[in-house]
């Protein structure tokens, strides 16, 4: 029977399929059935349904109308899509790194030799990534409170006077940086993974060179873990383009009165998912928002394809060459 | 092999480096600092729930209320109407664990032990599915389910999960290539078909996988909240991701009823986590891996 399957693998004509392959692609195919419906059904249909809107004007209530390219032209023009793109890079170049770069920093250090308590301090880290977005949200209102918060008492005692974070359009965004390295405890138990796996010769091999510490974390430590380190990037740019809500719990939270847009005070907390969100639901611009949905998922291809072919030659894969 | 080596550095341990170093105090010292700062919102989250509203503002801060107010718990469950909203988010957390598993299993079947022509090509559709952002397919599924009549009902949030998940069926599919083909073999010899090997030779094989997509889908269930957000504007439909921001929202200043709903929501998932330690930990670690 492999046999065969090789010959079909050489020249793939639907009729030379024996019974049995025939049988077997039934089977296949009725096993995956499940996804394939889901892929077809709540998927492929809307992806294209949701590109063709991007090209009309529709507004839910009436059918749509085709306005060409319109709606791209017209975000070009609109200073609420630039500040939420302009809000989004903030937290992506700024939120990303310094969380990929605290992680790794405690990383290191649980990962020091014969380290005891490993299990406690792993638990203290990772407990954060556990707590509910929504309720993580809602404590880090209470706690950069301008007035009452944890966080500005902290900062009192060293005679430093806290800003007003979230009601503050200049340092809501930090808050919420905060918000995003507390909680990137499962950005550690990733490094710390692949810590764990970087062979001990490599580091006596370096000690027999003469290198010390610093020379082992650059020489060593980074190359071997650097398709973490990239991964940890990636996933923590694709998380940042679609942040929303946390963003959106602190928006209502804080400033917002139930009813109207949400994106925290002066818009400083407008992201480019609560961007999205206005325009589908709460402005009902169909159209718009559709077109924004495609342009993010652009952003995101690029981003990751940008990333991907910048590390080429510094991300290092076992096995590969 | 990796159990190996980490059975050699065990034994290599206790003859080298066992002592106190200058430089380990201070890996210490800055562990026990950042641990400090990392486990300090939470206990201040347990400290605000079982205080007084003067009390919560007072400064300097107290950490261990005098005089806790156990009744904060109550008060606030009654005003998130906990019952319900519990209810609510177990309505369709546990259905979609359901078919998650289900719907995963079967698939991942399909991809891994069943050879059929095509397979592999049809496996990297499904690995580039995992690509593509959900913003760009929800408005369009919005319109899909108000037209059926499912906006406001739990079928948008349910009916989805039994259809697969990218990332559950791949990493089911890695488990399932993994169990030696003789297996199956043996059982079809005995006449079994496919859905019979699949239930009663690779699942009870692959419970470690199984588990793992399962408490995650209930995690995710649990703390999802755009889905609720946007399908489940009824206060009574409301889950308790959706209950607690919208009381929150509304009582801006209460903060030990706020607190206390906010535990009341964290609390299962911190149980959970000490229970499947290593669960969390694995299922973590194998995202990591796969990039």
């Amino acid at each position: 029977m492999s046999g065969s399957v090789d010959v079909t693998r050489r020249r793939w004509t639907p009729h030379v399929l024996t019974r049995g392959e025939r049988r077997n692609l039934a089977i296949g195919l009725a096993f995956i059935s499940p996804w394939l419906i889901g892929f077809v059904c709540f998927y492929l249909y809307p992806a294209l349904a949701s590109l063709y809107y991007s090209f009309t004007d529709f507004r839910i209530l009436q059918e749509p109308s085709f306005i060409g390219l319109e709606n791209y032209s017209r975000m070009l023009n609109d200073p609420i899509f630039w500040k939420s793109l302009a809000n989004t890079l903030y937290l992506t170049l700024l939120g990303v790194p310094l969380a990929i770069i605290t992680a790794l920093g405690i990383a290191l250090l649980l990962n020091t030799k014969s380290i005891r308590g490993i299990g406690i301090f792993r638990t203290i880290f990772y407990l954060p990534v556990v707590v509910p977005s929504v309720a993580a949200a809602i404590l880090w209102i209470w706690l950069l409170n301008p007035q009452y918060g944890l966080v500005n008492e902290f900062l009192a005692r060293f005679g430093i006077e806290g800003p007003k974070w979230f009601y503050d359009p200049d340092w809501s965004k930090n808050g919420i940086i905060l918000m995003t390295v507390w909680a990137a405890g499962d950005v550690v138990i990733i490094y710390l993974g692949a810590l764990q796996g970087v062979s001990k010769s490599l580091y006596e091999a370096a000690e027999v060179d003469g290198a010390g510490a610093w020379a082992k974390l650059r020489n060593v430590t980074i190359p071997m873990i650097s398709p973490a380190i990239l991964f940890n990037l990636i996933t923590g740019a694709i998380g940042a383009f679609q942040y929303f809500t946390q963003a959106y719990v602190v928006s209502e939270g804080t400033v917002g009165r139930g009813s109207g847009a949400v994106g925290g005070i002066q818009n400083s907390l407008l992201f480019y998912g609560l961007n999205l969100y206005n325009n589908a639901f709460r402005y009902f611009r169909v159209g718009y928002a559709s077109a924004l949905a495609w342009v993010l998922l652009l952003i995101i291809l690029i981003t990751t394809l940008v990333m991907l072919r910048a590390s080429r030659n510094r991300v290092y894969y076992e096995g590969n060459r | 092999m990796r159990t190996a080596a980490v059975a050699s550095a065990v034994q290599i341990r206790p003859h080298r480096r066992r002592r106190l170093t200058p430089s380990r105090l201070v890996v210490y010292g800055v562990l026990m600092v950042l641990a400090a700062l990392f486990a300090a919102p939470f206990l201040w989250m347990i400290s605000t729930s079982l205080k007084t509203g003067p009390a919560a503002i007072a400064t300097p801060p107290v950490w261990i209320p005098a005089d806790p107010v156990w009744s904060n718990y109550p008060t606030a469950l009654a005003k998130i109407n906990f019952p319900v909203a519990l209810r609510n988010t177990l309505f369709y957390a546990i259905p979609s664990v359901v078919g998650t598993v289900g719907s995963c299993c079967l698939v991942a079947y399909g991809f891994s032990r069943v050879k059929w022509p095509g397979r592999d090509i049809v496996f990297v559709i499904l690995l580039a599915t995992m690509m593509l952002n959900d913003q760009v397919t929800f408005i369009p599924l919005y319109i899909i389910y108000s037209k059926l009549g499912w906006v406001g009902t739990y079928l948008p949030l349910i009916i989805p999960t039994f259809l697969g998940n990218p990332f559950f069926i791949f990493l089911l599919r890695q488990f399932f290539l993994g169990i030696p083909t003789e297996l199956s073999d043996a059982a079809r010899i005995d006449g079994a078909n496919d859905l019979r090997i699949l239930l009663r030779i690779i699942v009870p094989l692959s419970w470690p996988a199984i588990i793992t997509v399962a408490l995650f889908t209930f995690i995710d269930k649990w703390t999802d909240f755009f889905k609720p957000l946007i399908y489940l504007r009824d206060p009574a439909l409301q889950p308790l991701s959706l209950a607690i921001q919208t009381f929150q929202s509304a009582h801006k200043t209460d903060w030990p009823l706020s607190m206390a709903a906010s535990v009341a929501i964290t609390a299962p998932l911190v149980v959970l986590y000490f229970f499947a330690q290593r669960k969390f930990i694995e299922g973590i670690t194998l995202t990591g891996v796969k990039g």
